[in-house]
């Protein structure tokens, strides 16, 4: 089959109305709803009892360090993606160097949940 | 032209799937006219924007996370190809050859909405609740991508019909890889905020999570995204593992092509209706989890199977087995 852009033609189509359904939806909502103004709607919504403190807190470093690996084993699994699309044709070859690609990235797996990465305190 | 007619019977399909639910039945025949109602209520709230968001940004956080939700439905193939009027009609929107790439990357694209919307609502619950998200997305997204290099070594193409067409009546990869479904089953139902993973919702800690400063037709946009998103994650489980729209034992029984079209249809829409309601079975069934345990979860149980699944998978092919 020829890969052309013509493939993303209904893609296109389809982000077109994706994107057109949010647009109409929110002007039209503009025009027919109401708006009452009350002082109280426009705190921030705690449940009904008075804000407290600041919104932008101090949060778990573990956000950042969750985000880190993730980048690190996503790319490794969009390596092994055309590996894995051409693996019949690689046979034992491919085999035994995925075996070694996937043993460096278990080490460095098996480091970072022995350094506590992975806990979540 | 063919494209944007199953276009518009897709959009009916999720409009459909998305009444999923069993209170309401006052709106028309057992409540099924129950969804344009919400959807006009929907339309006619009252849209409160309080003065502390960071407004450009929290407008667009619902509609970054419902565009993706949409467009990542257009390439599951629903059945082969209908055979009507002298002319072959692919039953998909688009045929893409890295066809599930394309869904992996439209679903990253809703983390997007949902850290940004956590962010810009500059309300403390819903940056926990973003967070949280994003965290959960990203972890559950590594064990999903792992489970289907499996599904990718079998079929040898990221083309989602070929993946079907590969797994032929009987050879369905649940079978092979049981493993991998498992994986990615769990896996779907935390990428897409579903019980017992719906931490960034949370309602007994963080109000409502993401949303919580949403009104109108904002909030109705994270809603729909997210049945937008069971429903591609249910199709893509059937495709991937459950033989798309392949029914065992079809090819004997000689019927005629457009039979045999409508049948595999009707197949692919069932198994996917399955999906769907093991979503909304297992929401009402299980607790929630704790967040240390979500990410043990991903991390410490789902990676290192998944992992196992592709030394498992390549190996069965380069016995010969599979």
């Amino acid at each position: 089959m020829p890969v052309s852009g013509v493939s993303y033609l209904p893609i296109l189509i389809f982000l077109a109305v994706a994107i057109l359904f949010p647009v109409v939806s929110l002007l039209l909502a503009r025009v027919v709803r109401p708006s009452n103004y009350s002082r109280a709607k426009m705190d921030p919504y705690e449940c009904g009892v008075e804000t407290q403190g600041e919104p932008r807190q101090r949060y778990s470093i573990h956000y950042y360090v969750i985000a880190v690996l993730f980048v690190v084993f996503d790319v490794e699994t969009i390596f092994l993606f055309p590996w894995a699309v051409k693996y019949r044709a690689l046979g034992l070859f491919g085999f035994v160097e995925m075996l070694v690609f996937l043993a460096i990235l278990v080490i460095g797996y098996l480091y970072a949940w022995k350094k506590g990465a992975l806990e979540w305190v | 032209m063919g494209g944007v007619t199953y276009m518009t019977w897709v959009e009916r399909r999720v409009a459909g799937i998305v009444q999923d639910r069993l209170g309401p039945n006052r709106v028309g025949p057992a409540g099924l006219l129950q969804p344009i109602a919400d959807g006009i209520k929907f339309l006619f709230k009252e849209d409160v924007v309080p003065p502390h968001v960071y407004k450009p940004l929290y407008i667009l956080a619902p509609a970054l996370s419902f565009v993706p939700s949409l467009v990542g439905t257009a390439v599951i193939p629903f059945g082969d190809s209908l055979h009507l009027f002298g002319r072959d009609i692919a039953l998909r929107v688009a045929d893409l050859n890295v066809g599930i790439l394309f869904i992996f990357a439209m679903s990253a694209m809703g983390v997007y909405g949902i850290a940004l919307a956590g962010w810009s609502s500059n309300n403390k619950y819903s940056l926990m609740g973003g967070l949280r998200s994003s965290a959960q997305l990203i972890s559950y997204e590594l064990a999903m991508g792992l489970s289907v290099v499996g599904v990718l070594m079998a079929a040898g193409s990221l083309r989602l019909n070929e993946i079907v067409a590969a797994q032929g009546e009987f050879r369905w990869n649940l079978w092979y890889q049981p493993l991998g479904a498992l994986v990615f089953l769990v896996a779907a139902f935390a990428e897409t905020n579903r019980a017992p993973f719906d931490l960034p919702e949370c309602e007994s800690e963080l109000v409502a999570g993401y949303h919580t400063e949403y009104s109108s037709m904002k909030f109705a946009m994270f809603m729909m995204a997210e049945y937008a998103n069971m429903i591609t994650a249910s199709a893509l489980m059937v495709t991937l593992f459950f033989g798309g729209w392949q029914v065992p034992g079809l090819g004997r029984l000689s019927l005629p092509p457009l039979a045999v079209s409508l049948v595999q249809v009707a197949a692919f829409l069932l198994k996917t209706g399955f999906f769907l309601f093991l979503y909304v079975w297992v929401r009402w069934t299980l607790p929630r989890f704790r967040f240390d345990q979500l990410m043990d979860l991903g991390w410490k149980a789902l990676m290192p199977l998944a992992v196992l699944n592709i030394f498992w998978t390549s190996w069965a092919i380069l016995s010969g087995w599979l």
